[in-house]
């Protein structure tokens, strides 16, 4: 589409969309970030096609279960710190009509859009709809692993989906995939358009065994039982098929020397065929490696130089609620985000890294509602048998907290150390903050919804900012 | 009686462990170890026979993929071994993929039907919608049970072979005929995910005294526990519908 046209139809849902935005605002019933973008959609089903094709640098697109909305918004930042304008869906509300409504809150009344590179982060059922109607020029696959299944029905239905729009790129797209995924690895091997590979070479973050929330340990093309040369995190590694001899193929940008600080920051070296560059993460974790070397590769694929690249990531501060720290009282409080088995073992994982045991008292709120999941078994595949040594009291609170305090008995947490609390959030964080000592930190991991309420209350008692003043 | 021991068999568990499934394991294993019970944990997978002293069984759900594979190695011997196993007595806790293949068999939407081992008198078909959501059932063996059903398997219970209980929140075995799971001497088939036995401990220690009768030919007391937590779990899970 020309830039100079104009187009009455865009037009006009783009004003009413913003409408419909605003007055949502105005009312005070929250961010307003989804409905306008249902407005758009059904005055103008174009509209997304029409924006993407008047970005100057393309749009690139994020899917993955875990670290879609770190990964885009440290891809967004580097991009932003190449001084071109970008164009995000930065609160994460991520199916179609929120991407819509993204767009259309950056476009002017005329319908011209106000940058000239997109970062579209996509749920993983939106995906291939995304994909068809932004015709990206770079997607980036962080990775699969079970999530929350009620709403998304089998890991299958959503491998199958991504394989088949996968097909049907033209060779002029990139597609960066977490070659540590093997499932990524096998729905890329056959497509037309550009794959890149990244993934982890890093000997000292080995684990012994797969966690029990990992889902595919069976070769995704032959059946045959998966074997490791190096496992890293869930089922990601250095993969080989003990039964047809597929393996990790080579990397373009393979991460090492690793140095994750506690729950600060990670140090890393990231090679590519240009040399090796020095890397820090101002998030921590090892799942956070993973986001950065992605979102590195992105930007390097899109054209962005290095010395854009490091000193951007050193400076990421993380999306609201995945890492949080704030101060209340005289109290440190450190908030991550827990939304499904592995991201749940990442962060039990990093809050134990330093001495083995959890250092600090910890809440855990956990809902089932749609967005956390309904379902509350997935509980059941973290490894809390990691929170059964040490001394930090666990405070269980949510919709769902009774089953969050049993879990905890039965992964062999002496009943002295759980403290079931009110499910009411903002009761249950003043009963939790009463018990810590003055001047002391603490943990608290919210699910999902759970994370927006607190925030919410936080916000109330003017402790952290609303989300969509971000 | 000092020393008691118990072996439970955990069939394809690095192949069939959905939603929580091995919480099940986990239940058994803590209840036999707080009362000073030595409860050990065999996984049984791909092409490994059937251990001769197993007391109790457990096989979770899987995903479609997994399922194939495992419905050939059951066939024969192996399933032959497990059908035996219950027939003595042994304890058996089965749940969605793992209560299809205890059946006659598994129809899927495409391909061929997938034969099962015949423990319980069912037949599984593959429906039209998936039934998702929270369950509660009334048992007349075991009072209130809750769980969480996901599936799109449509089961028909015959002859000899009773349901686990009555319907009272949620879809059960078809959707249609109000039951939910089955139970056949002591081995028992449902579609409650949840995990199921850490919040319906009474169940578990059902199975925990099967195991120990099956093992040791005689009714052995088991110790009284604390449950406040489990029970709690319990009650909250029934306020989800």
């Amino acid at each position: 589409m020309n830039k100079s046209s104009f187009d009455p139809r865009l037009a006009i849902s783009v004003m009413s969309a913003r409408f419909t935005g605003t007055a949502i605002r105005l009312v005070g019933k929250g961010g307003g970030t989804a409905a306008p973008g249902l407005v758009a959609e059904r005055l103008d089903p174009g509209l997304l096609t029409k924006l993407g094709t008047q970005l100057e640098h393309g749009a690139l697109v994020v899917a993955g279960t875990n670290g879609k909305t770190t990964t885009s918004r440290m891809i967004a930042d580097i991009l932003q710190a190449n001084s071109w304008k970008v164009v995000h869906n930065r609160s994460g509300s991520n199916l179609v009509r929120g991407v819509v409504a993204a767009f259309v809150d950056q476009t002017s009344n005329g319908g011209h859009i106000r940058g000239d590179v997109g970062v579209v982060e996509a749920d993983e059922a939106a995906l291939p709809e995304l994909i068809k109607r932004i015709q990206p020029r770079v997607i980036l696959l962080n990775n699969l692993f079970r999530d929350q299944l009620d709403r998304y029905g089998e890991l299958d239905t959503i491998a199958k989906s991504w394989a088949k729009v996968l097909q049907t790129l033209p060779a002029e797209t990139t597609v960066i995939v977490n070659a540590d995924d093997q499932t990524l690895v096998a729905l890329s091997d056959d497509i037309r358009a550009r794959r890149i590979c990244i993934g982890l070479n890093s000997a000292e973050h080995q684990l012994e065994s797969l966690p029990h929330a990992a889902d595919a340990a069976v070769c995704r093309v032959c059946g045959a039982d998966l074997g490791y040369r190096a496992l890293y995190l869930s089922h990601l590694g250095e993969w080989y098929c003990t039964g047809c001899g597929r393996e990790r193929p080579p990397l373009d940008f393979a991460a090492s020397d690793i140095h994750l600080h506690g729950d600060q920051h990670t140090d890393m070296t990231i090679t590519d065929t240009t040399g090796s560059h020095q890397v820090q993460v101002g998030v921590p974790g090892l799942y956070n490696a993973y986001n950065a070397l992605a979102a590195a590769a992105v930007a390097s694929v899109m054209g962005v130089a290095w010395d854009v690249i490091s000193p951007t990531l050193a400076a990421f501060q993380s999306a609201f609620g995945r890492i949080e720290r704030i101060a209340y009282q005289d109290k440190q409080i450190t908030m991550a985000l827990v939304k499904n088995p592995t991201g749940f073992n990442e962060v039990l994982r990093m809050l134990t890294a330093e001495t083995g045991a959890l250092a600090h008292p910890t809440m855990i709120c956990i809902n089932d509602l749609d967005a956390d999941g309904r379902d509350v078994s997935w509980l059941w595949d973290v490894d809390f048998e990691l929170l059964a040594q040490g001394d930090g009291h666990l405070y269980t609170t949510g919709i769902r907290g009774a089953d969050m305090a049993n879990r905890l008995k039965y992964a062999g947490v002496p009943v002295e150390r759980i403290h079931p609390l009110t499910s009411e959030l903002a009761d249950a964080f003043d009963a939790f903050i009463a018990d810590v000592p003055a001047g002391a930190s603490a943990y608290i991991l919210p699910s999902y919804t759970a994370m927006l309420k607190l925030r919410k209350s936080l916000a109330d008692r003017g402790v952290v900012q609303e989300f969509w003043e971000q | 009686m000092t020393d008691l021991r118990l072996v439970i068999g955990w069939l394809y568990g690095s192949k069939m462990n959905i939603y929580g499934d091995r919480g099940n394991v986990v239940a058994l294993q803590q209840r036999a170890r707080w009362r000073g019970i030595d409860a050990e944990v065999r996984e049984i997978g791909m092409g490994e026979a059937i251990p001769d002293d197993i007391d109790i069984f457990f096989w979770g759900g899987g995903q479609d993929q997994e399922q194939v594979a495992v419905a050939k190695d059951i066939a024969g011997a192996k399933g032959d071994a497990i059908k035996a196993a219950v027939e003595n007595g042994a304890a058996l806790l089965s749940i969605c993929g793992g209560y299809q293949l205890l059946g006659h068999g598994y129809q899927p939407h495409d391909g061929e039907m997938l034969p099962g081992i015949g423990v319980f008198d069912a037949m599984s078909v593959a429906g039209p919608t998936r039934f998702i959501g929270n369950v509660s059932i009334e048992s007349p063996t075991f009072g209130s049970l809750v769980g969480f059903e996901n599936h799109s398997g449509l089961t028909t219970l015959q002859g000899e072979t009773t349901p686990l209980g009555k319907v009272l929140h949620g879809h059960g075995n078809n959707g249609t005929d109000g039951t939910e799971g089955a139970i056949y001497m002591n081995a028992i088939g449902c579609y409650l995910h949840g995990a199921l036995l850490p919040k319906n401990p009474h169940l578990t220690d059902w199975l925990l005294a099967a195991g120990l009768h099956h093992r040791y030919g005689q009714e052995i007391n088991l110790e009284g526990l604390d449950d406040t937590l489990e029970y709690q779990a319990h009650e909250n899970a029934l306020t989800r519908t």
